[in-house]
């Protein structure tokens, strides 16, 4: 059974799409970094998806970049996110936002 | 076996000359990070900032042998066509690693006052300055966004390196979620673009585009839009600019200086370099964008500059609306364009670390009297700091004898020979808006201390004799001024005043002979663009 490479591309786009909405939508601080990660990782899927498509090596090298970074993202904003908790014991954005103008 | 015998791997060959500032800032990061578990506590601060000065110097000098080299030899590429050495790149990096000297002067009397003498400001700017560097160098979309990751991430810790200031958190927690957002957009369009052209190395993407016309041009035009949106967040370009008010007024103010004028340049740095080689052929497609992005980021600076009562807050649409002034000469996507485009950078990057310095020492301990109205009679409290901050201001407005002149000049010239005159024309009248915010912020540092209430005692005929003096009253809205805000005594911080001064004598030296940066400039955009 073959899969044409087209159905990954658009999967990858929708996963993108509602990790984007879940981000303008959702409140939580730690939802909205998994909405991120949702979109990394759908950017992720493009790459293999196009690495297969054009028998290039490149593409599925990049991921590995991504990963990388992503993984150093989360420990940086969880770090954030605790440093905030322990001053106000929420992790809602709504409640977060002292400053305005 | 005898066919791993034979076997060789191929290791790309490195020059290391071509990242040698990069080495620099991120050796010296990690010296700092040895040294300070070494030293007491109370010589370390003063031990960081000179490692951390002369790890800045140190990478300015190399970048400059850089410079050099490219004069003499021209660009080169390296380590499997990933890193380019070119003027483009080695303009950047003199200009990353001035800012850093500056601002590491201006972080010290601020670590100080706030008692924080561990070192995470110096090492984290290094790093984020080496990612910078990185950027500005990078030949390769996957290299492009790790080092704009490394710069980012370094910047998302140091806005909130202070964990005594409650709003730090805060503006982490927004520049990291926006940030990551717009890292992931970014990703996806490398992906979008490396499905359209079967690479990510600019110089192959250049080859594929020059050669073919790409079977999906829908895909490379999404990935060349969602790039644009990824910039765009990092250099703080409406519509992608609400993590920035927020973002400037949490941060402390020498990380918002720092930010302000690093992020900048190595934001703008890997757009220009992105957009006029490897999408040079493209430009049709991707001007129109940036023409909009422009337009919307002068006005929405400008005007929502003028309203605003913290001067952080004022200074973070300041950004907003220079950012449009840069994206003038990037639109023109010409070589004039891109010479008054690097120009603009590189000044507007040390005329508002200045400003940010004197925000920093202005605010006190706390950070916390960043109000405009703490600057009323700054001048007199403290001449030397208040006549840099002038000279600053009204650099940031475009004054004479100033570099902003020459920049606004250069980008608005640009523009205008490209056919671009309603760009030009929104520009200027944006230069006028956000004038206004300086004068007003000038004129209240000027006004001598304690001046009873003048809006009430003015008449008419007073007005008219002392017209200087009325517009004064009314721009100050001093009728919510009591007076003891301003008496705040501006407390004594001589090595964040030698940052200052450096930034203030940039500004004004190179704006009486603004020939040498301008000439830097045009080598470096004929570098890039050949």
């Amino acid at each position: 059974m073959s899969i044409p490479g087209e159905y990954y591309l658009i999967l990858a786009a929708l996963l993108f799409g509602l990790g984007a909405f879940g981000l303008v939508i959702r409140r939580n601080v730690l939802i909205m970094f998994m909405c991120v990660e949702l979109m990394l990782n759908a950017a992720n899927l493009t790459f293999v998806t196009f690495a297969r498509m054009l028998h290039d090596i490149g593409g599925q090298a990049a991921v590995f970049f991504v990963l990388v970074v992503a993984a150093a993202e989360v420990v940086v904003g969880l770090g954030i996110v605790v440093s905030i908790f322990r001053r106000r014991s929420t992790a809602v954005a709504d409640d977060i936002s002292s400053m305005k103008g | 076996m005898s066919l791993l015998a034979t076997a060789t791997i191929k290791v790309p060959s490195i020059d290391y000359l071509a990242i040698l500032p990069v080495l620099i800032l991120i050796g010296g990061a990690v010296i700092i990070m040895t040294v300070t578990a070494l030293i007491p506590g109370g010589l370390r601060r003063d031990a960081t900032t000179g490692l951390s000065v002369t790890t800045a110097i140190a990478a300015l000098l190399s970048a400059l042998v850089e410079w050099h080299r490219v004069m003499v030899q021209g660009a080169t590429t390296t380590i499997a066509h990933a890193i380019v050495m070119d003027g483009f790149s080695t303009f950047m990096a003199i200009a990353v690693t001035s800012c850093v000297v500056i601002a590491s002067l201006i972080g010290h009397d601020y670590l100080k006052r706030e008692d924080i003498s561990s070192a995470e400001y110096h090492i984290l700017a290094l790093i984020s300055a080496a990612g910078a560097v990185l950027m500005a160098s990078a030949n390769d979309l996957v290299v492009i966004f790790l080092a704009l990751e490394i710069l980012s991430i370094a910047l998302y810790v140091l806005v909130a390196f202070n964990p005594r200031r409650g709003e730090s958190g805060e503006a982490a927690l927004k520049y990291f979620i926006l940030g990551g957002f717009s890292s992931a957009v970014f990703v996806y369009g490398i992906a979008l673009t490396y499905g359209a052209t079967g690479t990510t190395n600019l110089t192959q993407i250049i080859d594929f585009l020059g050669q073919n016309t790409p079977q999906h041009a829908g895909l490379l035009y999404a990935g060349m839009g969602l790039l644009i949106v990824g910039f765009a967040f990092k250099v703080a370009a409406v519509p992608f600019h609400f993590w920035t008010p927020d973002v400037y007024q949490g941060a402390p103010s020498p990380v918002t200086g720092f930010m302000a004028a690093v992020a900048k340049i190595g934001g703008f740095a890997a757009l220009l370099r992105v957009l006029l080689t490897a999408f040079g052929t493209q430009a049709a497609t991707w001007q129109p964008i940036i023409y909009a992005v422009a337009v919307a980021s002068l006005i929405v600076g400008a005007l929502l500059m003028v309203v605003q009562r913290d001067v952080k807050r004022m200074m973070a649409y300041s950004s907003i609306n220079h950012a449009g002034f840069i994206l003038l000469g990037v639109e023109a996507a010409t070589t004039k364009g891109v010479e008054a485009a690097l120009y603009y950078l590189f000044v507007y990057a040390v005329m508002t670390l200045g400003v940010f310095g004197v925000i920093s020492v202005v605010a006190a301990k706390g950070d916390e009297d960043t109000t405009i109205l703490s600057y009323r009679g700054l001048l007199r409290r403290s001449p030397f700091l208040g006549a840099c901050f002038v000279l600053l201001l009204l650099a940031q407005a475009g004054a004479p004898f100033t570099t902003g002149l020459f920049a606004k000049l250069g980008v608005l010239s640009a523009a205008v020979s490209v056919g671009s005159w309603p760009l030009a024309l929104v520009a200027m009248l944006s230069a006028v808006i956000s004038g206004f915010a300086y004068l007003r912020l000038t004129l209240l540092s000027v006004r001598p201390l304690g001046a009873p209430s003048d809006v009430d005692e003015l008449d008419v005929d007073t007005a008219v004799s002392q017209p200087m003096h009325h517009l004064g009253a009314t721009l100050l809205l001093e009728e919510e001024a009591p007076v003891d805000v301003a008496v705040r005594h501006v407390p004594s911080s001589p090595v964040a005043l030698s940052g200052v001064a450096i930034a203030t004598a940039f500004t004004v030296v190179f704006g009486l002979i603004p020939g040498p940066i301008l000439s830097l400039a045009h080598a470096a955009t004929l570098s890039l663009l050949g």
